[in-house]
């Protein structure tokens, strides 16, 4: 099937991609850099434990970790009473607590905050209709089910669709679908 | 023999519930270590059955913390399955273990070409969610034309994802957004709100990255204002409902499309400003959802060319949203404050004690906003009131504030301090209690401000003293009240002092204060030189020359080699110098205002940071003051020059404001848009500049009297006219316009036009038409520069340009010499 390509060398300072960490995406050409971007969102418990991470910049694992990390101990350190944004590096970062759960967003400088407040809330209340009264455990014991609802309502960082209904109508169509090729 | 089997491996779930048993991070390691051993033996088998679980459970283990990357192949050998079920696993493993930084993703090239083309929709998803989500530039360019395809398929699902997959791929390869300009056709007529919502977030895309893009759908503007409406005056409609509001996220993302396609364009910025007005006045406001949708029709009116009306409605909002009991609605609010004070000042002004009362807000974010814009508020009127705030701010704001605020509150004071004494009381206020946070060049600067108000020395010594007394840890200080007491000891203990009571102090407590300061392990030894230096000083001004000629003789031998340098050189002074002591030492004498930020210059005349002021070859600092100046302006090559008037004060350096305290250190700049002539008469400008002239752009009035134009700026495609006229009924006042273009293929954004004129003339730079310069000569920004100039002097100016070009940020200095006489004479 596939022929294992000899050379695994994992390429590391590929020269077109201007990313650096939490960095704006700077694409090749030298065009404007892109302001509107969701870069990333985490979700993580009030231990620090990761539940979930969704990557939308191209970076190796051991930044990821670094920001992770970084990023956990700086939202966990803040008081119930501030407010949900802050400035981490050079991103915004829109985060909030849902019962044991942080929902943590990193976006860029000219991206609305209130609004990506917004797409987190829609996000709770997609995986709270589907699991029924979603709490810590069903992400925990089904996360790829967490990613599957995720990437039906974001894409690249986007919301693609902003109808409830019909998120839930197509995970509910591919969980078919995956039940049928199962027993196939 | 037997063929053993392998077991079955375990469960996702099981596992899961496995490990969560675990009671330290020990046993927890060793649980995956086992699970990952099994899991690769299972892998080494080619097992297809299982494939699929073990992947997911290498998923689980890795967002633990653990290594995977041995399942990388594993995931495409899933995506490469037929089953469903594998493919939703193996995607999924793509996006979290692999990225286009290892050579292996790569090999998912041809499966996602193959499940872009499936025959199920679901499939097709899946492969156009992981392309959009992580595809690397190779991918995108193999695939962008299947992604085309699916842009114009009629099959909504797809569309929408083919849209942001479009997008994903635009931004790896900008080149190849030509391709997509077809499909883009008619992508707003779709009903379905997904597809519209994705196909607004393409065109936005497409828009921000080319101009000619921009231009070419500038014409969408009517049909995007009628979807909006649409989406307003709709009932209410369950499907897309958010608190009583249709679709929040489509509005929003068409305000901002709209926000791009109006910005310096007049028909586009019209043809919405109805629409605006609409959703401004009629979005609820009780929740989150209704003020995320004011907020981006805020920031789309501030950002396009609307009228004067739709900006007091704007800024009013944000006045609103900083009374809101949310703190995030305050939050952004001062966000947008901050963006808009420049342009928008009087406006944003009228909110100015709200904004001050941030400043005791709880949230870090918030008072850091508060405090910029606090700064930026800062005029000749409220400086009283407005110091008085930011100073017990100071006092009691966390310590990653008090540089900041500390630079802030130096240069409010120096700009519009009301009274000298005002201006060192603050000073003092500031050392006392952020003194170590103060920035380094802010001691010559200080130093220098003290040394100019020479009815003050008395007072300052005095105040200095006192606070020596009390504290000598904060280094900035002690060095001013050590540089103070070396010069003006003399008044201190003759108690001169008018604007207090004068204290009584003798020659030996004085220099027992500074030998302390000498010996304390507080002291750096930047602070050991002045405080030593200091009691050399008082040798020509206190009767105990004795007691300083002993200590200078102990640091002879000082370990410090700067101290024992200064030490050995005072010595030979006493010595061998003796006669030329008291002229050395004399007072200093008043240092032309040079910057307020030019270490440096000033230390070169402070002479205090140089050891050698003993040197028999360096000319004694006599007192000759405007010689000197005028040295000193020859040495720097620059003109000084007036501040020039402007409203609003410059805040941090990362502000447009900043850029004052730049390479043009030396001379004061009017940078920036300044308030619109119509509504603004800032009350710190003298009147005559407005003698008269009550209408807006002087271009109205009257009369060039044929003044030639000139070109003062050509360089890099950017080209720099100017035209002139003379203002009535003044004639001293020359008004000029600046017309930039630029002959390059590429716009010139964040186009910011600065310029400087010598000391006797007076300058005002208004706002200009716009700060982007389109490519080819497509238009020119103008910017109305008005010169004073009573005692009919050469016209000459130094101009900064600052714009970005390609990508990258571009500076040019200039000098403009080859005014027409008729401009100044």
């Amino acid at each position: 099937m596939f022929a294992l390509v000899a050379n695994q060398k994992v390429v590391r300072d590929w020269p077109c991609f201007g990313v650096v960490l939490g960095g704006s995406f700077l694409p090749r050409g030298g065009y404007t850099v892109l302001l509107f971007k969701m870069q990333f969102m985490l979700l993580f418990s009030r231990q620090g434990k990761l539940r979930l991470q969704k990557w939308y910049v191209p970076l190796s694992d051991k930044e990821k970790k670094k920001i992770t990390r970084e990023l956990v101990q700086t939202v966990l350190a803040r008081k119930p009473k501030m407010c949900s944004f802050l400035e981490w590096r050079d991103l915004k970062i829109v985060y909030k607590r849902y019962a044991s759960l942080y929902f943590c967003c990193a976006i860029e400088d000219q991206d609305n905050e209130l609004i990506t407040l917004e797409i987190i809330h829609r996000y709770v209340e997609l995986l709270d209709k589907y699991f029924g009264s979603v709490c810590e455990l069903d992400i925990i014991f089904n996360f790829e089910k967490a990613y599957f609802i995720l990437d039906e309502f974001l894409l690249g960082g986007e919301a693609q669709e902003t109808s409830k209904k019909n998120v839930l109508k197509a995970i509910e169509q591919a969980d078919l679908l995956q039940e049928k090729s199962h027993s196939a | 023999m037997a063929l053993r089997r392998m077991p079955a491996p375990i469960r996702l779930r099981e596992l899961i519930r496995t490990i969560r048993t675990a009671r330290t991070q020990a046993e927890e390691r060793e649980m995956i270590q086992k699970e990952c051993a099994a899991i690769r033996s299972s892998f080494r088998e080619e097992d297809n059955t299982y494939r699929c679980r073990n992947v997911a459970k290498l998923l689980y283990m890795h967002m633990l913390g653990y290594p995977a990357h041995f399942g990388q192949l594993e995931c495409l050998k899933l995506i490469a399955s037929q089953k469903f079920t594998d493919k939703r696993i193996g995607y999924l493993g793509a996006m979290l273990l692999l990225d286009e930084r290892q050579d292996v993703h790569l090999l998912m090239t041809n499966c996602i070409k193959n499940d872009l083309n499936h025959s199920t929709q679901y499939v097709q998803g899946l492969a156009l969610c992981t392309l959009g989500c992580m595809g690397s530039s190779e991918m995108c360019r193999d695939l962008a034309g299947e992604v085309e395809k699916l842009l114009k398929t009629s099959n909504s699902y797809l569309r929408k994802k083919a849209a942001l997959c479009a997008v994903h791929v635009i931004r790896k390869v900008p080149e190849l957004m030509e391709m997509f300009l077809p499909a883009t056709k008619n992508l707003l007529s779709e009903k379905n709100h997904g597809v519209l919502h994705t196909s607004v977030v393409l065109l936005t895309e497409m828009c921000e990255r080319s101009p000619d893009m921009l231009a070419h759908f500038r014409k969408l503007v009517p049909q995007l204002v009628r979807i909006l409406k649409n989406l307003i005056m709709s009932g209410y409609s369950p499907e897309h409902d958010v608190s009583g509001i249709s679709d929040p996220f489509l509005q929003v993302r068409i305000l901002r499309l709209l926000r791009i396609l109006g910005k310096g364009d007049d028909d586009s910025s019209e043809a919405m400003n109805d629409i605006l007005a609409q959703v401004a006045t009629n979005t609820e406001t009780s929740k989150n959802v209704g003020n995320a949708i004011l907020y981006e029709t805020v920031l789309t009116i501030m950002d396009i060319k609307s009228e004067s009306g739709l900006r007091v409605l704007a800024i009013n909002i944000l006045g609103r949203f900083l009374l809101n009991n949310d703190k995030n609605i305050r939050y952004v609010a001062l966000t947008s404050l901050l963006k808009t004070v420049q342009t928008d000042h009087n406006a944003v002004q009228r909110h100015r004690s709200t904004i001050v009362d941030c400043l005791k807000d709880l949230d870090v974010s918030i008072k850091r906003r508060a405090m910029e814009l606090s700064f930026a508020l800062v005029n000749g009127n409220n400086i009283r009131g407005m110091m008085k705030e930011l100073l017990y701010f100071l006092d009691s704001c966390d310590p990653e504030f008090k540089a900041d605020c500390a630079s802030g509150v130096f240069l409010a004071a120096e700009k519009y301090a009301p009274s000298k004494r005002w201006h060192i009381d603050t000073i003092m206020r500031v050392l006392t209690t952020a003194g170590s946070y103060v920035r380094d060049d802010s001691v010559p600067n200080l130093i220098q401000l003290i040394t100019n108000s020479v009815e003050m020395h008395a007072y300052t010594v005095q105040r200095l003293y006192k606070a020596l007394l009390d504290d000598i840890s904060q280094q900035p200080l002690v060095q001013v009240a050590s540089w103070c007491i070396g010069e003006y000891g003399d008044l201190l203990v003759s108690g001169q002092c008018e604007e207090e009571e004068p204290i009584q102090v003798t020659e030996d407590e004085v220099l027992d204060v500074l030998e302390g300061l000498l010996v304390s392990n507080l002291s750096t030894p930047v602070t050991r030189g002045y405080a030593l230096t200091a009691i050399m000083k008082l040798s020509t001004r206190f009767t105990s020359v004795n007691r300083i000629k002993k200590v200078v003789s102990i640091y002879g031998s000082s370990i410090d080699v700067e101290l024992q340098q200064r030490a050995v050189e005072y010595n030979a002074l006493f010595k061998k110098y003796d006669h030329m002591r008291p002229a050395l030492l004399e007072r200093m004498p008043i240092m032309e205002k040079t910057a307020s930020n030019g270490p440096t210059e000033i230390v070169q005349t402070n002479g205090e940071a140089e050891p050698s002021v003993v040197e028999a070859k360096h000319p004694p600092p006599v007192t000759q003051p405007t010689n000197q100046a005028n040295d000193l302006l020859d040495l720097l090559g620059g003109n000084d020059v007036v501040p020039v008037i402007q409203t609003t004060v410059p805040t941090k350096p990362a502000s447009a404001g900043g850029e004052l305290l730049d390479l043009l250190g030396d001379l004061s700049l009017s940078g920036g848009p300044a308030p619109a002539p119509a509504t603004s008469v800032p009350s710190s400008q003298p009147a005559f500049l407005l003698d008269g002239l009550t209408s807006p752009p002087l271009f109205n009035d009257i009369a060039a009297a044929g003044i030639p134009p000139m070109t003062a700026y050509n360089k890099n495609g950017l080209k720099i006219d100017f035209t002139f006229e003379r203002a009535n009924p003044n004639p001293n006042i020359a008004v000029i316009t600046i017309h930039a273009s630029n002959s390059t293929e590429a716009d010139m954004t964040d186009f910011v036009f600065q310029a400087a004129v010598p000391k006797t003339f007076q300058l005002q730079l208004l706002s200009p038409s716009s700060n982007v310069v389109p490519a080819l000569n497509q238009g020119t920004v103008t910017q109305v520069i008005r010169v004073l100039n009573p005692q009919k002097q050469q016209l000459r100016m130094r101009i900064k340009l600052t714009y970005t070009h390609k990508g990258s940020a571009v500076q040019d200095l200039a000098e403009v010499n080859n005014f027409p006489p008729q401009s100044w004479q």
